[in-house]
């Protein structure tokens, strides 16, 4: 059986029943995201899910679609939660102007850090990113007097919110799951939209080969730098949604360890497929819950059952239940 | 600004990059040599420097900690090496990367579980308290004697690269590792060994970085995007580069930290910037394989 090429991924072949069913991959993924709350042990987990699952996803376009194995995905997320916090708390921006405000500013800040590290390619994007995000973190920590600095930000609180005069009380953790959920799925929408387009035919290909996407005549430089600030506004939206959720951004969202966390969840729940990420977060969230129950070191677990994952299940939870059911080989 | 300070800042940068040197050495041989950037060479580092502070501890002198240290862990890079690494040649370059990544939170954990959270002091060994006038001004012995060891152990691992046979070998192994296997070289065993010497010089910056800084659980993560800036700089597999790029970062910090101290964190990053805007493939590097 021959891999499908991307340009069928545009033609969209009828193939199994199944296979149908990924035409509708978003609105699909939000009724299982709407019904999550209930399937969780609690609220809390549920919006966390929620918010990573954003974050991951949109790093998923970066090394799941487009192969590029960034370590500062970290730098978006933050960005993202402190933009909107800084715009609330400091300038009395109303939470759905300081939203838009806050992806629009981290975007300009996925060009910057996309402008140097698209420059360079494989093991050594990895390194550049990293850098770079831990660039960002130490900016963070050094403008005291705008970010909190070690404290992180805080002084800004959003408990109710006015949605075109319906008022919505944050307090409660449902309304504050299904308003989050909106923008889990604008988010969801607007990646399907990328993966859809030609665009999405492009850094697809230029994983598979990039030497031939070049020769092909694709601005491969462009593109990347393109799909990096893609990635970097979908994952600054999780950041919006951390911001509001949690009213404070602790400074530790822009460290490394959060970068890392982004990328284990991301292989835990599968690469390339879009709902993997979601199960990522999830399934990333549960085990921390689950162990730290009964011990203080769960980070010694998340880090073997990573390895075990690397080793013997590289697609993750997600991508191999997909290989095994067959279904999707074209646009998961 | 009296012209001793600035001397003696700079003496320090240089003690501070020698620290960075040994690092990002063992981290851009395994690279040049078996492609495979070790995402858990801080967490290393971080290791060997509680190793050496045990073994210290253990044997009541500072030498047999920083002689031992990085043998053992070197050693234990080996079984890392062997049990983990070795199955994830010829799968993507990720892989590997990823993996040293999961291996980083094990150890990083491992070590809280045995020694705690908190930092612990290293003692600077008692022959090496105190300053010494070195005409311009006073410095610190134990910076006085990182700089030199520094510089011995870059002479010996020279020679041995460029004089001895098992410098041939590993030279042609990372140029192309098929011909040595078919010239009869056992190649697995190559970069078992030079993954040991990787981690190994890991353990000796830890070991020397103990009595600079505080031993905690967390002061590799710092120590790896160093050393990845430093490796960047440079050029990626290059040891001059990292010799050159390690001193200049240390030296820049150290300089920085003099006229703006708040910046002084923040200027590693820029010069990573400057130098990647201008040359991709780093310093020294070749172009091709990384840019």
């Amino acid at each position: 059986m021959t891999r499908p090429s991307s340009g069928e991924v545009l033609a969209k072949p009828a193939t199994s029943g199944l296979d149908r069913i990924l035409d509708h991959r978003v609105l699909l993924s939000i009724a299982v995201l709407a019904v999550l709350p209930w399937l969780l042990p609690s609220k809390a987990l549920a919006v966390n899910v929620l918010i990573y699952g954003v974050v991951v996803m949109g790093y998923n376009l970066l090394f799941g679609y487009t192969g590029l194995l960034s370590f500062g995905q970290a730098a978006f997320f933050g960005a993202g939660a402190y933009f909107t916090g800084i715009a609330i708390g400091r300038y009395g921006v109303p939470w759905f102007v300081a939203v838009p405000i806050a992806v629009l500013l981290s975007t300009c800040l996925a060009a910057l850090i996309g402008i140097v590290s698209t420059r360079t390619r494989g093991i050594y994007f990895s390194m550049v990113t990293l850098a770079l995000a831990q660039l960002v973190y130490y900016v963070a920590l050094q403008a005291a007097s705008f970010t909190g600095g070690e404290n992180g930000l805080r002084g800004f609180t959003v408990d109710r919110v006015n949605l075109f005069g319906l008022q919505v009380n944050f307090l409660d953790p449902v309304n504050k799951y299904y308003v989050l959920m909106a923008f889990a799925g604008l988010a969801m929408w607007v990646q399907s939209r990328i993966l859809n387009s030609p665009f999405g035919a492009v850094i697809e290909a230029i994983r598979e080969n990039e030497q031939r996407a070049r020769a092909c005549g694709y601005d491969v430089e462009r593109s990347k730098l393109v799909v990096f600030m893609l990635s970097g506004a979908i994952s600054s939206l999780g950041g919006c949604m951390l911001a509001l959720h949690l009213s404070i951004v602790p400074l530790d969202i822009l460290h490394y360890q959060t970068s890392g966390m982004i990328v284990m969840m991301v292989l835990l729940g599968g690469a390339r497929s879009f709902f993997g990420p979601f199960v990522g977060a999830a399934s990333f969230l549960i085990l921390e819950d689950v162990i730290s129950l009964w011990t203080p070191h769960w980070q010694i677990f998340v880090g073997a059952i990573f390895v075990l994952f690397v080793l013997f299940l590289p697609k993750g939870i997600w991508g191999t239940l997909l290989d095994v059911l067959g279904i999707g080989k074209a646009r998961r | 600004m009296d012209l001793s300070l600035i001397i003696m800042q700079l003496l320090s940068g240089i003690a501070l990059g020698a620290v960075l040197v040994i690092t990002a050495l063992g981290l851009t041989i395994v690279f040049g040599m078996l492609g495979v950037v070790n995402f858990a060479h801080g967490a290393l580092f971080m290791i060997g420097a509680y190793a050496g502070l045990y073994l210290a501890s253990l044997t009541g002198s500072f030498w047999w900690g920083l002689l031992l240290a990085p043998i053992l862990i070197g050693a234990f890079g080996m079984v890392i090496e062997f049990v983990l690494i070795r199955r994830l040649y010829g799968r993507s370059i990720d892989d590997p990367l990823l993996l040293t990544f999961g291996l980083s939170y094990i150890l990083v954990e491992g070590v809280r579980i045995v020694f705690g959270s908190d930092g612990i002091p290293f003692p600077t060994p008692p022959q090496l308290i105190g300053v010494l006038d070195l005409g311009v001004g006073i410095f610190p012995r134990y910076r006085l004697f990182v700089i030199v060891l520094v510089a011995v152990v870059l002479l010996a691992l020279w020679l041995t690269l460029e004089k001895t046979r098992i410098g041939l070998i590993v030279r042609a192994g990372a140029r192309d590792p098929t011909i040595m296997q078919v010239l009869g070289v056992d190649i697995g065993r190559v970069w078992l060994a030079i993954f040991g010497l990787g981690v190994g010089l890991a353990a000796l910056g830890g070991v020397l970085a103990g009595p600079m800084r505080s031993v905690n659980p967390e002061m590799g993560s710092l120590v790896l995007a160093e050393a990845f800036v430093v490796t960047v700089i440079g050029g990626l597999g290059s040891i001059v580069g990292a010799v050159v790029a390690g001193l200049m970062v240390g030296v820049s910090i150290s300089l920085v930290a003099l006229f703006a101290p708040e910046m002084a964190t923040i200027v590693m990053f820029a010069l990573m910037a400057v130098v990647l805007l201008i040359r991709p493939q780093g310093l020294f590097g070749v172009r091709g394989r990384t840019a």
